[in-house]
C-alpha cells in the first residue's frame, strides 16, 4: 500500500475534463437558443408566406449547422470520459448516473439528429408544415438533451433518491422521481437553458448589428433583431430569476460553495451581499481570514441573508465555520466528519471481510455503523489533508460575480435595444450597434463563468460529501492523461479556429438570395 | 409491469437491447465504409460530391447510435463501463478521436474559408471510416478473447489507492491488437462496412460510372470480408469459451462454449443463419442481378448477425467480458449490471425505442425518396455539403 497519493494524476484528469467540457460548452448554448429563434422565424414565414422570412430562417440555420457539428464532436468525448477517466466514479454511481445519459440518447439525441436531417435536406422535398414541425422538434430535442444531462449533473451536486448497498459497494437508485425533480435539478435545468437562450439572442443581435453598421441586408437585420430582442428580454429576466433560485438551493445544500461564491471566511447573521469586491484574504492566511479584509468591496447590507433565506437575520456560515465547526449553529467540524467518514469506510471493509467469512452477526454490526455514518463517507478520504476540502475561493468568487454582473447588464441591454427598435432608431445608433457586437464575447464569458462557478465551487467533490475527485479517478499513468490532454487541446483548438473562420465567412457572405442553402 | 420481473430476466432483456444497438451500429457503419470509398468510387469532383452528400445525411444517425450504445451500456452494465473504458484507455481514446474528426468534416468540407482545406476533411473521413470500424471490431473481439484486468470492490476502502477496476498491463488496451482473432473481427467489420457502403451508395445515387465502379469494388471487398468473417466464426466455434457456473458464480473454461450457446439457444441460431443469409443475399443481388435494393437485405442481415453474436457472448451463462488475468474477475451480465430498480425504470424508457425507430424510418423515407443524380449536385441549392 502506498501512503502517498499521486495528485498530479487527479489534476491532469480534472484539467482534461474541464478542457473538454468547456469546449463542449462553447457550442452547446448557441444550439439551444438558436434552435428556438429559428423555429420562431420559420413560424412567421409559414404564417405570413413572406419569402424574406424564409431567407432569414435559412441564414440562421446555416450558422446553426456549423455550430452544431462541432458541438456533437465535443460531446461524445464527455460521455465516454466518465468511463475512461473517472472509472471508479462510473461504478460507484453508475446505477443512478448512467440512466439519464441513456435516456438522453434514446429520447433526445435521436430526435435532434433525425429531424436535423429533415430540416437541412427537406426544404424542397416535404411540405412546409412538416418542415416547420421538424425545426421545432430539433429545438425541443436540444433542450431535452440538456434536461437529462443536467439532471445527472445536479444529482452529483445533491445526491438524492438513492441508497448505498454494501454488497455491491455502490449507490443504487431508490426513487427515479426524486432524482428527476430534486430542487437542484430544477434550478440547474431552468437556469442553464434560459441563460443559453439569452446567449443565442445576444449572438443574433450582435451579428445583425454588424450588418446594420455595414448597411447591408438591413431588412433582414432589423427583423432578426426584433425577434431576438423580444426573446432575449424574456429569457434574460428568467435567467436572473432562476439564477437567484439556484443560489438559494446552493445556500441550503452546498454551504461551502455558497461561502466561496461570497468569499466569506467567517460566517455571520445579517450577512451583506458583496456587489463588487477584490479578494485579498485566503484561508491559509491566519492573519487575514475575514471577508471584511477584502482589498476593495462595495456591499449591500443584510442582502445576502435575505436573498438566501428571505430573512435578514439568517446566519450564513463562512468557510471557517464549516471547517472548524460552529456549535451555536449546529455545524459539525470537519475533523468530526472525517472521523465519521473513516468509520464508514472501515465499516464497509469489515462488512466485506465478515461476508467472506460468513459471519452474519458482524455483517449486521458493520452495516449499522456504515449506515449511521454514510452521510460523511467521502470525508474519510481526507484524513491526511483536510485543507483540501476548501474550494478555490478567488476563482469561484470572481467567476460568480462576473456572471451575475453580466446577467444584469444583458437584461438592461435587451430593454434598450427594444426601446430603440420601438422608436425606429436602431439602425442609426452606431454606439449601441457596436455595444451589441461586444456583447457576443461577453455572453460566452458569462456562460463559461457559470460553469466554472458551479464546478470549481464544489471541489473537491465529484459527488457532494460522498466521493472526492481523488477517489473517482481511473488508475492510469499520469503521462497517458497528459498525452490525451495535449491531443484534445490541439485538435479542439484547430477545429475551433476552422469553425470560427467558416462562421465569419458565412456572416460576411450574408443571407443568400431565395433558393440557396 | 417490469418491476415484477426477476433481476436475471431484466439483465437478459438489457443485454438483448445492448446487442440490438450493437447490431444497428454495425449496420449504420455503412457511412464509415462509404467514407473510405470516396476516392475509389468517385473520380470527379461532382461524383465525390454526390457520394459525400448521400452519406452526409446519415452520419448523424450512426453517431447518435454510438452515443446511445455507450449511454445504454453505462446505465445497464456500469461495471463494464468503468472497467473497459478506464482500462483499455488507448483503444477507446483512439476510437473517440476517429469520431471527433468525422463530426465536423461533412459540415466543413466545402465551406469557404474552412482553414484546413477540402482534402484534409476528406482524409478525416477516411481515417474515421478505417480506424473507427477496425478498432470497434477489435474491441468487441475482446468480448470473446478476454483482457488483462482485475476487479476488486474492496479497494474502495483503501483510501490511498481506491480504484476498483485495474488494467494489469501497461499497454492499456493496445495489447488487444496482438490477438489475431480480435483483429480478424476488426477487419471483417471494416470490409463489411465497405460492402454496406457500396450497397447504400448504389441505392441512393443514380449514376452509371459510380455504378460500374461499385460492382468492381464489391468483389474486392466482399472477398476479404468473407475470409475474415469465416476465419473469425470458425475459430470462435472451435475455441474454448468463458463459462459461468450460475450456482457458484465460478467462471471456468468450457470447450466449444460459443458453438454450444448457439445450439442451446435455437432462436439465436435461426437469427444467425437468417442474418448471414441476408448479408450474402444482399451482396449477391447486386453482383449477379445488378439489383440496387441489396442494402435492405444486407443491412437487416447485419443487424441480425451482430445481434446474435452479441447474444452468444453474454447469454446462456457466459462471461461477456472475460479477464484472462484472473478468470474469477470476469464480467457477466449478472455481476456487472445495474440494480433491479434501475433496470426496470430503464425498461420503461426502452419502450420508446420502437417509436424512435418508427420516426427515423419515416424521416429516412421522406428524404431518400428520390435518388441523387448529377443535376442535383450541379444545382447549387439542392445539396448541402
Ligand atoms: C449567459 C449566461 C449566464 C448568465 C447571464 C447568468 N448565468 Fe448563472 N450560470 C450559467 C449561465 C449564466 C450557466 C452556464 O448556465 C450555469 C453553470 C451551471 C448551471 O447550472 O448553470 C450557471 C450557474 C449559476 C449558479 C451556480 C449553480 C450551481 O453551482 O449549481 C448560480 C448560483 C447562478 N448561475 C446565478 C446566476 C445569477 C444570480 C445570475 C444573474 C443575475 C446569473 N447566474 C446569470
Ligand atoms: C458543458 C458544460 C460544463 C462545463 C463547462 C463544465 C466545467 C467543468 C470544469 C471547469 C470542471 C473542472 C473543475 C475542477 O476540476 O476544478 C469540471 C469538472 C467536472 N464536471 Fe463539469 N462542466 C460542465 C458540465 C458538466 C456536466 C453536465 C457534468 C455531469 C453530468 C459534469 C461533470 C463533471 C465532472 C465529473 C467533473 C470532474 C470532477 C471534478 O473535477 O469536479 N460537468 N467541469
Ligand atoms: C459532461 C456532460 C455532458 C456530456 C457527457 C454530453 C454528451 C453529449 C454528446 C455525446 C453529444 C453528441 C450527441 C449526438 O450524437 O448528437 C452532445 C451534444 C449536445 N449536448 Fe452535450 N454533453 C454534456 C454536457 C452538456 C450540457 C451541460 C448541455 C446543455 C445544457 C448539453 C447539451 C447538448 C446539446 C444541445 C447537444 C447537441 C449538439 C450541440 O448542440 O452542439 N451537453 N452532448
Amino acid at each position: 500500500m502506498t501512503e502517498t497519493f499521486d495528485y498530479s494524476l487527479i489534476d491532469w484528469s480534472r484539467a482534461q475534463f474541464a478542457l473538454t467540457a468547456m469546449y463542449h460548452w462553447i457550442f452547446v448554448p448557441l444550439t439551444l437558443g438558436l434552435g428556438f429563434i429559428m423555429a420562431i422565424m420559420e413560424t412567421i414565414y409559414v404564417r405570413t408566406g413572406d419569402p424574406a422570412w424564409k431567407r432569414i430562417t435559412k441564414f440562421w440555420m446555416t450558422i446553426f449547422g456549423i455550430n452544431f457539428a462541432i458541438g456533437v464532436a465535443t460531446g461524445i468525448i464527455l460521455e465516454f470520459e466518465f468511463g475512461t477517466n473517472w472509472s471508479n466514479y462510473s461504478w460507484f454511481v453508475g446505477d443512478i448516473f448512467g440512466a439519464p445519459l441513456a435516456i438522453e440518447g434514446i429520447m433526445a439525441f435521436f430526435l435532434e439528429s433525425t429531424f436535423i436531417a429533415v430540416m437541412f435536406f427537406g426544404w424542397n422535398k416535404i411540405s412546409k408544415k412538416f418542415h416547420l414541425i421538424s425545426t421545432w422538434l430539433v429545438a425541443i430535442g436540444a433542450s431535452l438533451s440538456a434536461l437529462w444531462i443536467l439532471v445527472a449533473n445536479a444529482w452529483m451536486q445533491l445526491p438524492v433518491g438513492m441508497k448505498f448497498n454494501p454488497e455491491t459497494a455502490r449507490n443504487e437508485m431508490a426513487n427515479f422521481w426524486e432524482v428527476l425533480l430534486s430542487p437542484m435539478a430544477v434550478s440547474k435545468f431552468l437556469h442553464t437553458i434560459s441563460s443559453s437562450y439569452t446567449l443565442a439572442a445576444l449572438v443574433v443581435i450582435g451579428i445583425s448589428s454588424w450588418f446594420l453598421l455595414k448597411k447591408r441586408h438591413v431588412v433582414f437585420a432589423r427583423r432578426s433583431i426584433v425577434v431576438a430582442a423580444v426573446f432575449g428580454l424574456t429569457t434574460s429576466l428568467f435567467t436572473i430569476l432562476t439564477g437567484d433560485y439556484s443560489a438559494k438551493v446552493i445556500a441550503r445544500h452546498q454551504p461551502m460553495k455558497f461561502a466561496a461564491f461570497e468569499g466569506m471566511y467567517v460566517g455571520q447573521r445579517n450577512a451583506p451581499l458583496i456587489a463588487i469586491g477584490v479578494v485579498s484574504s485566503s484561508p491559509e492566511d491566519p492573519e487575514n481570514k475575514n471577508a471584511k479584509d477584502f482589498a476593495f468591496k462595495i456591499e449591500i447590507p443584510n442582502f445576502l441573508s435575505y436573498m438566501a433565506f428571505q430573512d435578514i437575520n439568517a446566519f450564513i456560515p463562512g468557510i471557517q465555520d464549516l471547517m472548524d465547526g460552529n456549535e451555536e449553529h449546529d455545524i459539525l467540524p470537519v475533523s468530526e466528519k472525517i472521523t465519521r467518514g473513516k468509520l464508514a469506510i472501515d465499516a464497509l471493509a469489515d462488512f466485506k471481510t465478515a461476508k467472506n467469512a460468513g459471519d452474519e452477526e458482524k455483517m449486521l454490526k458493520s452495516r449499522q455503523v456504515l449506515d449511521e455514518n454514510f452521510k460523511y463517507f467521502g470525508y474519510g478520504y481526507f484524513v491526511d489533508d483536510p485543507s483540501r476540502l476548501i474550494p478555490n475561493v478567488p476563482v469561484t468568487f470572481y467567476s460568480f460575480h462576473l456572471m451575475v454582473a453580466l446577467g444584469m447588464w444583458f437584461l438592461l441591454f435587451f430593454a434598450i435595444v427594444l426601446l430603440l427598435v420601438y422608436k425606429g432608431k436602431i439602425a442609426g445608433s452606431g454606439f449601441w450597434l457596436r455595444i451589441a457586437i461586444v456583447n457576443i464575447p461577453l455572453a460566452y464569458i458569462a456562460s463559461q463563468a457559470g460553469w466554472i462557478t458551479a464546478e470549481m465551487g464544489r471541489q473537491p467533490w465529484v459527488i457532494q460529501d460522498l466521493m472526492p475527485t481523488l477517489t473517482a479517478v481511473s488508475r492510469l499513468d499520469t503521462n497517458a492523461v497528459i498525452t490525451t490532454f495535449i491531443l484534445f487541446a490541439l485538435i479542439f483548438t484547430t477545429l475551433l479556429i476552422a469553425e470560427l473562420k467558416i462562421m465569419f465567412k458565412q456572416i460576411k457572405l450574408g443571407p443568400k438570395p431565395e433558393g440557396g442553402n | 409491469m417490469f418491476e415484477t420481473l426477476e433481476l436475471y430476466t431484466l439483465q437478459q432483456y438489457w443485454w438483448a437491447i445492448i446487442s440490438l444497438l450493437a447490431g444497428l451500429l454495425v449496420f449504420l457503419m455503412f457511412v464509415q465504409g462509404g467514407q473510405t470509398l470516396i476516392y475509389t468510387l468517385g473520380k470527379t469532383d461532382t461524383e465525390r460530391s454526390m457520394i459525400v452528400n448521400t452519406l452526409g445525411r446519415k452520419w448523424e444517425l450512426t453517431f447518435t447510435t454510438l452515443v446511445t450504445f455507450g449511454g445504454a451500456f453505462f446505465a445497464s452494465f456500469p461495471l463494464f463501463y468503468s472497467t473497459s473504458f478506464g482500462g483499455a484507455y488507448w483503444v477507446w481514446m483512439a476510437i473517440l478521436f476517429a469520431f471527433i474528426i468525422q463530426a465536423i468534416s461533412y459540415e466543413f468540407r466545402t465551406k469557404p474559408a474552412n482553414f484546413l482545406g477540402k482534402r484534409t476533411y476528406e482524409t478525416f473521413l477516411f481515417i474515421n471510416g478505417a480506424v473507427g470500424t477496425i478498432l470497434i471490431g477489435t474491441a468487441v473481439g475482446t468480448f470473446f478473447n478476454g483482457s488483462m484486468f482485475s476487479v476488486d470492490k474492496t479497494n474502495l476502502t483503501n483510501i490511498y489507492d481506491s480504484a476498483i477496476s485495474r488494467w494489469e498491463t501497461p499497454y492499456h488496451g493496445l495489447e488487444a491488437v496482438l490477438n489475431l482473432h480480435n483483429v480478424a473481427l476488426g477487419l471483417a467489420v471494416f470490409f463489411l462496412a465497405r460492402v454496406l457502403g457500396i450497397l447504400y451508395i448504389v441505392n441512393s445515387i443514380n449514376d452509371d460510372n459510380i455504378f460500374q465502379r461499385s460492382r468492381k469494388q464489391m468483389i474486392y471487398n466482399a472477398v476479404p470480408f468473407l475470409i475474415f468473417f469465416l476465419y473469425f466464426i470458425i475459430h470462435l466455434f472451435l475455441k474454448q469459451g468463458f463459462a459461468l457456473n450460475p450456482d457458484s458464480g465460478e467462471i471456468y473454461m468450457a470447450k466449444y462454449k460459443y458453438f454450444h450457446n448457439l445450439i442451446q439457444m435455437p432462436v439465436v441460431l435461426v437469427l444467425f443463419i437468417v442474418g448471414v443469409g441476408g448479408v450474402l443475399a444482399g451482396m449477391a443481388n447486386f453482383l449477379f442481378c445488378r439489383g440496387i435494393k441489396g442494402i435492405w437485405a444486407a443491412g437487416a442481415g447485419t443487424v441480425l448477425t451482430v445481434f446474435s453474436l452479441m447474444l452468444i457472448a453474454g447469454l446462456n451463462n457466459t462471461a461477456y467480458y472475460p479477464s484472462v488475468y484472473n478468470l474469477q474477475h470476469s464480467l457477466t451480465i449478472r455481476n456487472s449490471s445495474s440494480s433491479h430498480y434501475t433496470l426496470s425504470a430503464m425498461s420503461y424508457v426502452s419502450l420508446f425505442i420502437p417509436v424512435v425507430i418508427a420516426y427515423i424510418y419515416f424521416a429516412w423515407k421522406a428524404i431518400n425518396k428520390k435518388q441523387v443524380d448529377k443535376a442535383d449536385i450541379e444545382d447549387d441549392s439542392a445539396h448541402l455539403y
